[in-house]
């Protein structure tokens, strides 16, 4: 099912959760809805399902113009934040509670081979005689997919599906959700505050900022060519550089650090990942002190002053012979300019 | 405890055994002479002359009468409550609504308000000379002095009771349950016996027997509203008053040992849904926080 939402607003008491917000959501994408706390994706989310009303602005199911259809008949799957599932209820009954008071009338066994389906899908065979507070977190996460899949909805919608989970589950479950939502092909959304979390299962990532879309596109997209210093920052460590650009390269005091194609000229902001910062003992480079040296089993993170007083962090090789006091200089492998003026 | 290790270990705060002793010791008096004794006299006294007395006083018919009246009241207004708790409780903790808060004040005002002031306001109100008496009167309505004003003031001194219970619960509880039974094509009343009532149906038994137990033993509202006519609106409570006035120590006795039994049905009830909610809790730690066991006694 093709989702379209048309300049939705909406509004808490004072507070603008959502401005003006329009996305397109293709039959069969799996989408992230990325952004930091209050930026507005758990709130859209909500209305897609239909748990909140748009105050103004439109969301369409396909032609169907769904913005007043409530929750209870939208056909739609969500999966809450701490799952909520019935906890008087066993891990069957719980899968089992949509098509039980669906208005389409099922028999018992209809519903228990659909429910017995489902475990499997979920791979829980053998739990359905588990209360949730007998289950592990993982193991609730799935059984609450199950039970929002178990009602045909035309999409999925997942609040911070794995938020509440360590790391080694989180990361398992991810893949999981993936195959899943490969073989069933259903348009899945889902909103999340990790950023890895995002680019490692979407098909395409939407990054929200107080209540509005900052940019949109495939992983790849977002990741090479960030629109803005928000955009950078938000996906990853990177480091900031004041300086200028001139005639489409970007200068340090005199030092000539980076290409800026495009940029106009004046003040502007360099920004470059651990990984994109290279050490040497003599120049040409940003001259800098290092502080500190972090050993990484993989790298060794330096920690530095650059001469003009702005902090650095970045990763040199582990054979790089580097220790606190020494100072260098800098160079820039790979870097982003955006204009400050 | 600590005593069963034969190490000596420093005391920990409060651990002196004098000082443990007679902590003890004060609270095993205060008790045996606030409760205790009292309880045991009821016993004693009612039965002082005998099995057949007792039973005869019981079977007085005014005796009767006030026994029948009070069930009564307790049937009309415990149900009447129960409604209203839930209702009130449902509206505060699943809807965000202006005047949430006055709302809550509102119905925690029985609780401090002297009962004779609710009787006499509402002699104020629906008396004669009151508000609505005129009007009350002209449709011959009675209510003061008859069963629907010791109704009106059971219900007025019970009010908080179930939605006190339940108010901390559901709000622990969040929305997230119904949200949950709605997206799955559920109804609201579907949501409500499926999903909601069991997941608060201890703190509500909870709250209906305290509820109870106060509707039973009211005085003070009661007695201001019902107009003590004896063997027409007495109720137990004030039943017992009058045999007392009237040098009946025998009958008092008798009559107040009922309320004593159903006092003490109500402990155990109460102690037995206190398990249900601490094995509840138990189980579903996750959903549930603390505020899901009932707790204490509540004025």
């Amino acid at each position: 099912m093709k989702i379209r939402l048309d300049s939705v607003i909406k509004t808490f008491e004072t507070f603008r959760a959502v401005h003006g917000v329009s996305l397109e959501i293709d039959s069969g994408e799996l989408v992230a809805l990325l952004g930091p706390s209050g930026s507005g994706k758990t709130t859209i989310l909500r209305m897609v399902a239909g748990l909140e009303y748009a105050d103004e602005g439109h969301i369409y199911f396909g032609d169907q113009d769904a913005t007043d259809i409530p929750v209870r008949d939208r056909g739609v799957g969500f999966v809450f934040q701490h799952y909520a599932l019935f906890p008087h209820m066993t891990v069957a009954e719980n899968i089992g509670f949509g098509m039980k008071v669906s208005k389409v009338k099922r028999d018992k066994a209809e519903i228990a081979r659909r429910v017995a389906d489902l475990l499997r899908l979920v791979r829980l065979e053998g739990l359905g005689d588990r209360f949730p507070g007998q289950i592990s977190g993982g193991q609730r996460q799935r059984v609450a997919l199950a039970r929002a899949l178990a009602v045909d909805p035309k999409v999925l919608l997942l609040d911070e599906p794995f938020g509440a989970l360590d790391a080694n589950v989180r990361h398992d479950l991810r893949r999981w959700l993936r195959e899943i939502h490969q073989e069933l092909g259903i348009t899945t959304i889902f909103v999340t505050h990790d950023q890895e979390e995002a680019l490692d299962l979407a098909d395409r990532v939407v990054i929200l900022k107080e209540g509005k879309i900052v940019q949109q596109g495939t992983p790849q997209e977002v990741c090479r060519d960030p629109k803005d210093a928000f955009v950078l920052k938000f996906l990853g460590d990177a480091n900031r550089l004041t300086g200028e650009a001139r005639g489409g390269r970007a200068y340090i005091g005199a030092a000539d650090v980076a290409a800026a194609p495009g940029v106009v000229d004046g003040p502007a902001e360099i920004f470059a990942r651990p990984r994109d910062l290279d050490w040497s003992k003599t120049g040409p480079g940003i001259a800098a002190t290092v502080d500190r040296v972090l050993d990484r089993p993989g790298e060794r993170r330096i920690i530095a002053t650059a001469s003009t007083g702005e902090a650095l962090e970045f990763d040199v090789e582990p054979e790089c012979d580097v220790s606190a006091g020494e100072t260098g200089f800098v160079t820039l492998r790979r870097a982003k300019v955006f204009s400050l003026s | 405890m600590s005593q069963t290790t034969s190490r000596k270990k420093p005391p920990r705060v409060g651990d002196n055994p004098l000082f443990r002793r007679s902590l003890i010791g004060i609270v095993l008096v205060l008790g045996a002479l606030l409760i205790l004794a009292p309880l045991i006299i009821i016993g004693v006294e009612a039965f002082s002359k005998g099995w057949q007395v007792y039973i005869g006083t019981l079977n007085h018919p005014d005796t009767r009468h006030a026994i029948m009246l009070t069930v009564t009241t307790a049937l009309i207004a415990v149900p009447l409550n129960t409604i209203f708790g839930v209702a009130a409780a449902w509206a505060i903790t699943k809807f965000d609504f202006r005047g949430k808060r006055l709302l809550l004040v509102i119905i925690e005002i029985p609780f401090s308000v002297s009962p004779i002031v609710a009787g006499v306001a509402y002699l104020f109100v629906y008396g004669l000379q009151g508000l609505f008496g005129p009007l009350l009167d002209a449709y011959d309505v009675k209510i003061l002095f008859a069963l629907p004003g010791i109704v009106i003031a059971s219900m007025f001194v019970t009010a908080p009771f179930v939605a006190r219970e339940l108010i901390p619960l559901m709000q622990a509880q969040g929305r997230d349950l119904e949200e949950a039974s709605t997206s799955l094509g559920a109804s609201g009343w579907r949501t409500f016996f499926s999903v909601t009532l069991p997941n608060v149906k201890w703190a509500l038994l909870y709250g209906v027997v305290l509820c109870n137990a106060r509707v039973m033993g009211e005085f003070g509202a009661v007695s201001i509203v019902s107009g003590n006519i004896r063997g027409q609106t007495n109720t137990l409570p004030l039943h017992i008053e009058l045999l007392y006035h009237d040098y009946q120590a025998t009958g008092a006795f008798a009559s107040a040992s009922i309320l004593a039994v159903i006092a003490v049905f109500t402990i155990i009830a109460k102690v037995a849904l206190e398990r249900q909610g601490a094995g509840r809790r138990m189980k579903t730690a996750e959903t549930v926080t603390a505020a899901a066991a009932p707790q204490g006694i509540r004025p």
